[in-house]
């Protein structure tokens, strides 16, 4: 099986600071892989090498059977190659409904002319319904984006990328600001998106990440630290060091 | 959730309907009451004014869709208005003086050869600046059709061009207003100088006079422009409120509270961005061409910074984001503009001081945006959500 998305050897340095740091891993499909790390360890930056937000100064990311580079390609493009992203602080669409915000995430054609013409059929309003009922919102589709909670806007954000229906999901701390029921909910939805797609979620809480039950990748002063399951990273010497004091 | 997939602009946005039916209400009631067809109440020269009031507000309507539903605070947008009266100015001015050399030269014993009306009409036009040859870019002001191509095409290009340029680089925000306040004031100084080709500060002028209907009088044409203003606005503001309804709008409403999201949905902001400016410019030219015959007179002042300026505090004042604000800002600031400066006011002399209008307006202007800025964010059009809320 070849990896679905493959980064290797990346390099990122921000004004001296070497923020990446020869990154190698792949990922691949399905797959659900949690990635951990202390502060600063490169876990947001990665997501930004993969969609485009950062250029890395050498390295190659190799996305899909056609071995595509996504640093040719740019945000737009990467995201419609099928990589969906969350974002840590959830960022909607605040002046527009609930409904305006998942119908524009909808998997359908994306150039200026297709949406001009796009009025909602009625398969796409029910896939709306569908993912708001999945997300909790079933009940606050017409409502401002903004006046949700801050948990309501997590789950909006899940929502969005879902409806994008990606390959690839990058999940930036998902679960920060959730009850432990709504994090039990989150962990359903990405355990069940894994099972057809690849999955990555960057994760400080331990607990949700023994939870998710999948691969965890460890990075450290970025580079990967280890990988394997959440027992044998925790375990590993090297890990213990850099989590628990030097 | 109940949800009818197919619904109407119309049903959706009940404010599209009632400013369609005050439009046609505002438009019988000035025909009705004009010279040309009517009573005679209102003056030609005030049906002018209120002709020309209605392309300026389809021009703040385009301003609105390129500022206040995307984001784009173009300084520009008067300056495609003026690009639009230029274009239809040249046709007006020459079919016109080519008439009156006509008559002149069938005096003669001899009829005039082809060339040398051609001659004397560039003499007649350009002797103002001192040159008699006709500029390569009047090639086509012989023709009403190739003219008001260009009436679109002008602005259309120009916007196409710059914004490719301007969005390609990411420019944004204020930066991006900077780089259109100087694309319009490099144009302005360019259409300043004698050599410009369209005949310096004198700019163009008798456009009131319509070729092919000479003999119409003024109180006719003024209502047929009435008229073609009110058909493009009502036109224009249909469209607009097509576009900025369905999904489209709800891109570009996302385009301008965070462009690098949308990006990471995969959309294409760049080519966003550039359909509406370029589209609104287009129409902001449209609105020019209607304007000007009206006017009688366009100058390269028109074009100047200043009035790209006005028109976003049209929309501020009015209220952005809304269609229906720009066309309050725009006529409303409009008309007390023309109040204000046109002598309308009464001057005030309070002994110690004389309070001149003219002079006072700009004060009052900068302070009500300012005023509105602060304290009214969503303008004039604000009011109307405030009502609904109390119902």
């Amino acid at each position: 099986m070849t990896a679905l998305l493959e980064v290797s050897d990346v390099h990122v340095t921000f004004d001296g600071f070497r923020a990446i740091n020869g990154l190698s891993l792949a990922i691949n499909e399905p797959e659900l892989r949690a990635v951990i790390g202390p502060n600063g360890a490169g876990k947001t930056t990665f997501m930004d090498i993969v969609t485009g937000k950062t250029r890395p100064d050498s390295g190659r990311v190799i996305w899909g059977e056609r071995s595509q580079s996504l640093l040719a390609m740019s945000e737009s493009q990467i995201a419609r190659a099928g990589i969906g992203r969350k974002f840590q602080k959830p960022t909607v669409f605040e002046e527009q409904s609930v409904r305006e915000n998942l119908a524009m995430a909808l998997k359908a054609r994306r150039g200026v002319f297709s949406v001009l013409a796009w009025r909602a059929g009625p398969q796409d309003a029910a896939r709306i319904a569908e993912l708001a009922s999945e997300i909790g919102l079933a009940e606050r589709l017409a409502h401002r984006a903004g006046d949700l909670s801050h948990g309501q806007k997590q789950w909006l954000e899940i929502g969005m990328l879902l409806a994008q229906d990606p390959r690839l999901l990058l999940v930036d701390e998902p679960a920060a600001g959730m009850t432990p029921a709504e994090r039990e909910h989150t962990t359903r939805i990405l355990k069940s998106a894994a099972r057809t797609r690849a999955v990555v979620v960057i994760e400080h809480d331990m607990e949700f990440v023994r939870r998710l039950d999948c691969r965890v990748t460890v990075l450290h002063e970025g580079r990967v630290l280890a990988e394997g399951s959440l027992d044998h990273v925790t375990r590993d010497a090297r890990v213990i060091d850099v989590y628990l004091g030097r | 959730m109940a949800d009818t997939p197919r619904r109407s602009v119309l049903r959706d946005h009940p404010s599209v309907l009632w400013f369609m039916a005050l439009l046609g209400v505002f438009t019988l009631a000035v025909s009705i009451l004009a010279e040309g067809f009517g009573l005679g109440v209102i003056s030609t020269s005030l049906v002018k004014v209120l002709g020309m009031t209605l392309c300026l507000c389809l021009l703040a309507v385009a301003m609105d869709v390129v500022w206040g539903y995307c984001g784009i605070l173009s300084l520009g947008h008067f300056a495609f208005f003026g690009l639009g009266g230029y274009a239809i100015g040249m046709w007006l001015m020459y079919a016109r003086t080519e008439i009156l050399v006509r008559e002149s030269l069938a005096a003669g014993t001899i009829p005039p050869t082809e060339a040398e009306v051609a001659e004397a009409t560039a003499a007649q036009i350009f002797g103002v600046v001192g040159s008699s040859e006709l500029p390569a870019i009047w090639s086509f002001a012989h023709s009403l059709p190739a003219q008001l191509a260009l009436v679109v095409l002008v602005p259309g290009l120009l916007a196409l061009v710059f914004g490719w340029l301007a969005f390609r680089s990411r420019v944004t925000g204020v930066y991006l207003s900077i780089l259109t306040q100087a694309m319009t004031l490099a144009l302005a100084l360019h259409l300043f100088q004698n050599d410009s080709g369209l005949r310096g500060n004198n700019g163009l002028s008798g456009l009131q006079n319509i070729p092919g209907a000479l003999d119409v009088p003024q109180s006719v044409i003024a209502m047929w422009f009435f008229w073609a203003s009110a058909l493009a606005l009502g036109l224009g503001y249909l469209a607009f409120a097509w576009v900025v309804s369905g999904k489209f709008g709800s891109v570009i409403r996302a385009i301008r509270d965070n462009e690098a999201r949308v990006r990471f949905l995969g959309y294409n902001v760049e080519g966003y961005k550039l359909f509406v400016f370029t589209l609104t410019a287009v129409i902001a030219g449209i609105a020019g061409a209607l304007y000007y015959p009206q006017a009688g007179i366009i100058n390269p002042a028109q074009v100047a910074p200043i009035a790209s300026i006005y028109l976003a505090v049209w929309v501020a004042i009015g209220g952005r984001g809304r269609l229906y604000g720009a066309v309050i800002g725009a006529a409303v600031v409009s008309l007390l503009s023309s109040w204000f400066t046109g002598g309308g006011a009464p001057n005030i002399d309070l002994g110690f001081y004389r309070i001149v209008w003219t002079d006072w307006w700009q004060v009052i202007l900068g302070l009500g945006f300012v005023l509105v800025t602060l304290f009214f964010p969503r303008g004039i059009g604000g009011l109307f959500d405030w009502l609904v809320r109390k119902q």
